[in-house]
């Protein structure tokens, strides 16, 4: 089964995130910021990232440009989590590299819908 | 109350917890307390006398690390007290006072037997002696051909109104 | 499936509340002169989260609120607008509201929506009326809808897409899950095998999409990619001979009517044309704002690893002790003592190490209870016109949680007291030649077994005059009585001498001076003021470090052994007779130096048969508390140990004098005294008297 990684320094949401896709059958690791992420993803690997904008030490956008870096991580699918106001931030997020975003506020199974559609 | 039927197990033995009463000796006297109330049953031992409490507050004891008044029934009963022997026997039961439960030793002169005494069996106290016993009387029941009094072990050790322990 | 997401309500609103504290602190410690963006952007990333969290977790009105809350910030952040401190207070305010909104979902409670209104309004008026963009709420713009037969889609990648994670396969995969779908690749191109990396993409993909279809789904899909690809979307408008041979082929009901081409706008989507983003119903957040969840107290205490470690360590040193000790017991013979006693104070040693240990699971350290005061001391001065600097030193002393959660009430009421009180006006401070800003200084430390708590202020101190005319006023003491200063300041505490307090009262919980000594006495700790007129006071509180365990002199009057914690005792001494006097109606008074101190007969307040009626039999203890000193007589001094308090509450009821009870290492239960109980029973009994009042 995929493996995914999590990335937000918001705890409820992580634990929203991770509950919903444990259930759905994934296997998922925590990352509390970017810095942390990127050790996480160097040492593991993981079939799919989403990770949130805002965070500290390492924001998302950031994180997606360093992953894109290691090796590996080239064309794993990298979702930033973002809020509507930040049409901006999906540009800088494409720019980066990432394949994609979801937007915030979102429920469980729009979270499970994407990823699906995403990695199967 | 729907009449409960009589269950036995295979000794014949009635399972039917609800109706089932622990007896004990209190100066020539049985009574009865219902089993479910019953936490144990404990031998004398010398308690920690209480400042200023009532004279039949006869101390706490330690149970398993938990602080546990004992009261002197007699002395409750106001009548005379006995001495305590090796036989003295101390029942300790669950009280209940509005939402909370308390527990609590009482100090008798023996413990008989459980018996299973349905409902239809327990006539109400007849009003003789004094009104403030029958507060705490919950019925009477005949077994084996002795007269049991059934105490609401509650309002015993604890009501404001009769000069209780609370 | 669906997953219930209020499972995840009370951490989110623990990280929110704790999201909010350091939004307030840092709002605090935000320099207007010197913006460090570090801090501005932990601020704005902190109202970043709450509106995030709210709206996943479906909390409509704290979203919109924390919505025009973030559009302040950022515009702050991106340096769009200077931060003054008008921001920083309607930031403050905004915080406020925030917190009452989360408590108010958190608890089930009222929450007061015309401040947030009101706070709310401020910070648009900031924005400059610009009216704050919306919160869409996953609302799809309207699109008219169109009825077609289906889509031309060229779908041409460009050669980096896949390095974005995008697979196309995915989005054809999408689009199936449409409607019928031919798909056409066209490999153009697709270089010579030298040429080839296989890391682009040079495939390109014509799609007729058969189906009534809003073209919002289409585009939907491709959303990710618009920028990766040329994409070109087109209604089939006419039904093509191809539609017939697949309706033929397929026999298929669901392409629909052909419809008139002239009614078919022609809608040439170029790459970046407007998106629509489509919503299933199915799919829109459903707000659960009322939870059914009582409000049970969650009490629970975060404890770090390394304690846990610790704890670990020490319980399997004691499991190695105790197999050891099983072991002498096998075979016991007397050879065998010494090792058993080794044995046996090993063991006494880990179980006090483990007991320390798990007592130290329990303690806080006291800056939970000090963070808030900077806010308090911020707000409180600003609305009574003083100026205060606040210091605050040992904000790392531990306490046991549930004292310090019991002691913040109390230190909040003496703080408030000493800024209302204590501390002077600028103009009078520099009146009397003292710097304008008064000085709050809140301290903690360890000593002995308790923690000590100073809050002390250089204003005015207490004012003996006007305490000792509010006394004679309320009745509580006479016009001729003649109080020592310290009696005078002690009155403060009493119950109906509370002053209204003329500040508009936050929390509303009626705390007087009375409630707090009697808070601080319930905790088993003290309280004391002392005050210079014109410099300042100090109020000092201490307080055991934990509920659970005392350490305490036994002694035994007659046949029972009662305990007296040991930070209430002076000293204990044999007294004669001749150095007692009787006083009005029998009280007993000792001389000691020059003090008068009253005696206390235990087995009268006990009603106990003691040893021996003669003082000179006896020994006195002195103990102190609330600031008095008793002297005890008792019998014997035994012991000093160690006890676990045991409450006497839980099955009989409050004895006064008495605290609780305990258990000693025989196993029968000991009482234990209540000093500051025993000093008050003792004291009415005095002033019960209507003559001289002494000590």
């Amino acid at each position: 089964m995929a493996t995914i990684l999590t990335v937000d320094d918001s705890t409820s949401m992580r634990q929203m995130v991770s509950f919903t896709l444990k259930q759905a059958g994934y296997e998922v690791d925590e990352a509390t910021d970017g810095v942390e992420g990127l050790e996480k993803a160097q040492s593991s690997r993981f079939n799919l990232v989403i990770t949130d904008v805002n965070m500290p030490r390492m924001d998302g956008i950031t994180l997606v440009g360093e992953l894109r870096s290691l090796p590996g991580y080239q064309f794993t699918p990298i979702l930033l989590l973002t809020t509507e106001a930040g049409a901006d931030k999906k540009k800088q997020g494409k720019e980066a590299g990432a394949t994609g975003w979801l937007v915030k506020p979102f429920n469980p199974d729009q979270l499970l819908n994407t990823i699906k559609k995403v990695i199967g | 109350m729907a009449e409960q039927q009589e269950s036995q197990n295979e000794y014949g033995m009635s399972t039917d917890v609800d109706n089932q009463y622990l007896t004990f000796i209190l100066a020539n006297e049985e009574y009865a307390i219902e089993i479910l109330r019953v936490q144990e049953i404990r031998c004398w031992q010398s308690v920690t006398t209480l400042p200023n409490a009532r004279d039949y507050i006869k101390g706490v004891i330690n149970i398993r690390g938990t602080i546990v008044p004992i009261v002197d029934l007699r002395m409750r009963f106001n009548m005379e007290s006995m001495e305590y022997g090796p036989m003295t026997v101390v029942i300790v039961v669950k009280v209940l006072e509005e939402n909370r439960e308390r527990v609590m030793g009482i100090v008798v002169d023996g413990v008989s037997d459980t018996h299973e005494i349905p409902q239809e069996n327990i006539k109400p106290a007849p009003d003789v002696g004094d009104k403030t016993d029958i507060q705490f009387i919950n019925g009477l029941a005949t077994v084996n051909e002795s007269m049991l009094i059934l105490l609401d072990i509650d309002k015993l050790l604890i009501s404001g109104e009769l000069n209780g322990i609370i | 499936m669906t997953i219930d997401l209020s499972q995840f309500h009370s951490t989110f609103f623990e990280e929110s509340l704790e999201g909010l504290d350091a939004m307030e602190s840092n709002l605090l410690n935000l320099d207007i002169n010197d913006n460090d963006p570090d801090i501005i952007n932990s601020i704005f990333r902190a109202a970043h989260s709450i509106k995030g969290g709210s709206g996943t977790f479906g909390f409509i009105a704290i979203t919109e609120f924390t919505h025009v809350q973030e559009t302040l910030l950022d515009q702050i952040r991106s340096s769009e607008r200077e931060v003054t401190q008008d921001i920083i207070n309607i930031l403050l305010e905004s915080v406020d509201c925030v917190r009452d909104m989360l408590l108010s979902e958190k608890d089930n409670r009222e929450c007061d929506f015309d401040q947030a209104s009101s706070v709310r309004v401020q910070m648009e008026n900031v924005l400059n009326g610009h009216a704050v963009p919306e919160v869409e709420l996953n609302d799809s713009e309207d699109i008219p809808e169109v009825s077609v037969e289906g889509w031309r889609i060229n779908f041409a990648p460009h050669l980096h897409m896949i390095k974005t994670g995008n697979d196309p396969v995915r989005i054809l995969r999408e689009l199936s899950s449409l409607g019928l779908m031919e798909v056409q690749v066209n490999t153009e191109k697709l270089p010579a095998l030298p040429q080839y990396d296989p890391e682009s993409c040079y495939l390109s993909w014509n799609i007729e999409l058969f189906g009534d279809i809003q073209e919002g789904y289409v585009r939907e899909i491709f959303d990710w990619v618009e920028d990766d690809c040329d994409l070109t979307i087109s209604p089939l408008s006419q039904v093509d001979e191809k539609l017939e041979d697949v309706v033929a082929a397929k026999g298929d009901g669901e392409v629909k009517q052909i419809l008139d081409t002239t009614e078919v706008p022609v809608k040439e989507q170029v790459v970046n044309g407007k998106k629509q983003r489509a919503v299933d119903p199915d799919q829109e957040v459903v707000p659960d704002k009322k939870h059914a969840n009582s409000v049970a107290e969650c009490s629970s205490i975060r404890v770090s690893t390394e304690k846990v470690d610790e704890l670990i360590n020490l319980v399997g040193e004691l499991v190695i002790t105790q197999s050891m000790i099983g072991e002498l017991g096998k075979d016991f013979s007397a050879s065998k003592i010494e090792n058993m006693m080794d044995g046996l104070s090993q063991l006494e040693r880990h179980t006090r190490e483990l007991q320390e240990s798990v007592m130290r699971i329990r303690m806080l350290p006291i800056s939970f209870s000090f963070n808030r005061f900077p806010r308090l001391v911020h707000d409180l001065g600003s609305k009574l016109g003083k100026k205060v600097e606040l210091k605050m030193s040992g904000e790392n002393t531990e306490l046991d949680k549930t004292v310090l959660e019991k002691i913040s009430d109390p230190l909040v009421h003496l703080v408030r007291n000493s800024l209302d009180h204590g501390l002077e006006t600028p103009e009078i401070r520099t009146a009397s030649g003292k710097p304008e800003k008064g000085v709050l200084l809140l301290n903690a430390f360890h000593k002995g077994g308790s923690i000590i708590i100073e809050i002390s202020d250089d204003g005015a101190g207490l004012n003996k005059e006007k305490i000792r005319n509010k006394a004679i006023q309320s009745g509580l003491i006479g016009d001729e009585d003649n109080l020592s200063d310290e009696k005078i300041y002690d009155l403060i505490f009493q119950p109906g001498f509370s002053t209204a307090d003329e500040v508009s009262d936050v929390s509303g919980r009626g705390v007087g001076m009375d409630v707090v000594r009697k808070n601080i006495r319930e905790l088993g700790g003290a309280v004391e003021i002392a005050s210079t007129p014109g410099e300042g006071s100090i109020i000092t509180i201490k307080l055991p470090l934990t509920l659970a365990i005392l350490d305490g002199q036994l002694v035994r009057v007659g046949s029972e052994t009662y305990i007296i914690p040991l930070i209430s005792i002076i000293e204990s001494l044999q007294a004669q007779e001749k150095n007692i006097k009787t006083i009005v109606d029998n009280a007993e008074v000792y001389r000691q130096r020059d003090e008068y101190i009253h005696i206390v007969r235990l087995h009268e307040t006990f009603n106990i048969k003691p040893d021996s009626q003669s003082i000179n039999d006896g020994l006195i203890v002195m103990v102190e508390g609330e600031g008095k000193k008793i002297g005890l007589l008792v019998d014997e001094l035994l012991g000093q140990q160690q006890v676990v308090i045991k409450s006497l509450e839980t099955n009989y009821k409050r004895i006064d004098g008495v605290s609780g009870a305990t258990i000693l290492g025989n196993g029968t239960v000991a009482i234990i005294l209540d000093v500051p109980g025993l000093v008050a029973m003792s004291r009415s009994e005095i002033i019960n008297d209507n003559n001289n009042k002494v000590a």
